[in-house]
């Protein structure tokens, strides 16, 4: 009962949060709008028993990435968006077709796993048993992982070696 | 342990916790007058001495002037309160105001998962080791993100302040705060890989059985020290400070209150990292040369019992004044460095080395594990 | 493991006070005589020209940029070595080819001069 409680009122600020970040006109305001959808996320991970998904969560979304989107909006200046509407034409009506499709997958998903799915919890997710359950079934994924990070990396370098020569 | 006790007991364990990383969380005035009066002594000055002594009459001569300067930290809190606080009218004036709490309660949040004494059983209950989490599992993932968020308050409070001198000083100091929060994050692996586990109580427990981590990884333990003055913008890394050169930092903007919550921050930082660094190489709350588990068991007398866990919340305090003195003197013995040199530093001398320190240690460990170092000893003792 | 979330929680709704208290102090205590001078901005006496945000150095998005991708590297550590006792030979060497990896993508940005403050 008080989960259920405790459940809405995240739900409420998550949402609200998330429509405040696409209406705010000001992009600082709606990054720390997506800073605090991310902290909520973070608590819903909590909630589910996975405190290390929800510790990654807020060190690299809100900690890493968000710093990065905040350096990208005052490197490009980009203060003032025009908000929600967007400016080039059919974006809104895109957008729209979209997030309908988006949201169609996400019930047919949730049909599929008949709806049980937000209350089922991992028994036992300590950081220690999710690195063995790493390296017992996702050994693949976790090298091409490194990899991926690693050619990030190089192209960071091709992409901004144009950037620092006309600097 | 019935549930009803269990609840009982995590509810005591939370208070005395509490009130002692309240404590520490107040102490943070004291850091200023420690921070004070030691770079006073050590520029040959006396340092603040009027505002409270303890008076001890002598006969025929003047007074002696005892504990001078202890009422200092009050002193200046009076005189904040009394000051106007100015808002610029170009400000963001929402943000403006948020960045100076987003500063401070980040730092507040990390005392959450210290431990000041190890667990005790008093009146046939077990209660565990004194902090406000102490079962957290992830604890020091939790350090590490409430690191990460550390740097909104720095960008916002100079992007709030809508003058060019604070942007930049907000741009550089995030800049400098997230290339050694690489060397730090690499650095706290090294005692997790050792204990074998994320809690910080765990940490300690195995810093008891072998010995402290400062003596097994002594790069590790310098790494961490510095990478941390740079976190949180002490000298020699204080470019915030830098006033002639680049017209101070984030905060030019700032007046009064808020802008002194930036130096609680700061002062708090300086706890917190003493805190973690102490609990992380430094064996935290352990006495040293004692093996307080077996005197207590052996001694079995609540009065032990008690006054042991208050020597650990002692020994924890002293190691962090201790590391508190060592900030100070590095602060009046460094001269401070350049941006680049500070960059090169983060960048190619400290993440290369976390790196590869990182790398021996687990290298090391296996070996061990494969007896390679026993059979070693063997082959050359015997 | 729930409970110790929970004392977080009520730490961090305390914990609010402690910055807030000291301003809420000083704005019922301090004088309040603002004018158009003392409101102006502080740095450096004269008023902003053009805009506050001008591009600035390419080379602090660069940095950002590098930080992200070993965060998440150094983030996926982390319970690794918490159960670095118990893992096999096999997830060690993994680990290795991960670390390995990541100290590419350094040696990489440092030989092309991607960590050079110009």
């Amino acid at each position: 009962m008080g989960n259920a409680i405790l459940f809405l009122i995240l739900a409420v600020i998550a949402i609200g949060a998330a429509i405040l970040m696409l209406v705010s006109k000001n992009a600082v305001h709606s990054a720390l709008y997506l800073i605090l959808n991310f902290a909520v996320i973070a608590v819903y991970y909590i909630l589910l028993n996975a405190p290390f998904l929800a510790m990654v969560q807020i060190t690299v979304y809100a900690g890493a990435i968000m710093v990065l989107f905040l350096f990208v909006i005052m490197l490009l200046g980009a203060e003032e968006s025009s908000g929600v509407l967007g400016t080039r034409r059919g974006q809104l009506t895109t957008a729209l077709l979209l997030g309908a499709v988006l949201i169609g997958s996400f019930v047919a998903a949730l049909g599929q796993i008949g709806g049980s799915a937000a209350s089922s919890s991992v028994a036992d997710t300590t950081p220690r048993n999710l690195a063995i359950i790493l390296f017992e079934s996702y050994v693949f994924p976790f090298e091409v992982t490194g990899v991926l990070l690693l050619v990030a990396v190089v192209g960071l370098y091709v992409m901004s070696s144009r950037l620092v020569k006309k600097d | 342990m019935n549930a009803e006790s269990a609840g009982q007991l995590a509810w005591i364990t939370l208070v005395v916790g509490g009130i002692i990383t309240f404590a520490v969380i107040t102490g943070f005035a004291y850091t200023t007058l420690l921070e004070r009066k030691v770079l006073a002594r050590l520029q040959h000055r006396v340092g603040p001495n009027r505002a409270g002594y303890v008076p001890i009459p002598r006969r025929g001569k003047k007074e002696r002037r005892l504990l001078g300067g202890f009422m200092q930290p009050a002193a200046d809190a009076v005189k904040l309160f009394m000051k106007e606080d100015i808002t610029p009218i170009y400000v963001d004036n929402v943000v403006y105001n948020l960045a100076p709490m987003l500063t401070v309660m980040p730092v507040i949040l990390t005392l959450a998962v210290i431990p000041w004494a190890s667990s005790v059983t008093l009146f046939g209950i077990d209660y565990p080791y004194l902090a406000i989490a102490p079962g957290l599992n992830v604890a020091l993932l939790f350090v590490l993100a409430i690191t990460s968020i550390e740097v909104y308050g720095v960008v916002l409070a100079g992007w709030s302040s809508n003058s060019k001198y604070a942007v930049l000083g907000g741009i550089r100091s995030t800049a400098q705060m997230i290339s050694y929060e690489l060397a730090l994050g690499l650095t706290l692996l090294v005692p997790v890989m050792i204990a074998g586990s994320l809690n910080l109580n765990d940490i300690i427990v195995s810093q008891q059985e072998t010995a402290w981590f400062t003596i097994l990884q002594l790069p590790a333990s310098i790494v961490f020290f510095v990478a941390a003055l740079a976190e949180m913008q002490r000298a020699p890394f204080d470019l915030l400070e830098a006033e002639q050169e680049l017209s101070s930092g984030y905060n030019v903007e700032y007046a009064g209150m808020r802008f002194a919550m930036f130096f609680m921050a700061e002062y708090m930082k300086m706890i917190v990292f003493s805190a973690l660094w102490v609990v992380l190489f430094l064996g935290g709350y352990d006495i040293p040369f004692i093996n307080e588990a077996a005197i207590v068991s052996s001694a079995d007398s609540t009065v032990v019992t008690i006054l042991i866990a208050a020597g650990q919340v002692l020994s924890i305090i002293l190691k962090i004044v201790f590391s508190l003195f060592l900030m100070i003197w590095i602060r009046a013995s460094w001269p401070r460095l350049r941006y680049d040199q500070l960059m090169d530093l983060g960048w190619k001398t400290l993440l290369p080395i976390s790196l590869l320190n990182v790398i021996v240690t687990g290298v090391m460990i296996v070996l061990a594990e494969e007896g390679v170092f026993n059979s070693l000893i063997s082959a050359f003792g015997g | 493991m729930l409970a110790d979330w929970q004392y977080i929680g009520i730490f961090l709704a305390i914990s609010p006070i402690f910055p807030a208290a000291p301003v809420l102090l000083q704005w019922l205590l301090g004088p309040k005589k603002p004018n158009s001078i003392k409101n102006s901005a502080y740095e450096c006496g004269i008023e902003t020209v053009g805009d506050t945000w001008i591009q600035f150095k390419v080379q602090y998005y660069i940095y950002a940029l590098i930080f992200v991708v070993f965060d998440v590297e150094a983030v996926f550590l982390f319970p690794i070595a918490a159960a670095y006792g118990q893992l096999s030979l096999f997830a060690i060497g993994a680990t290795a080819l991960f670390i390995i990896l990541l100290a590419d993508g350094l040696a990489y940005a440092w030989a092309k001069g991607a960590l050079e403050w110009i």
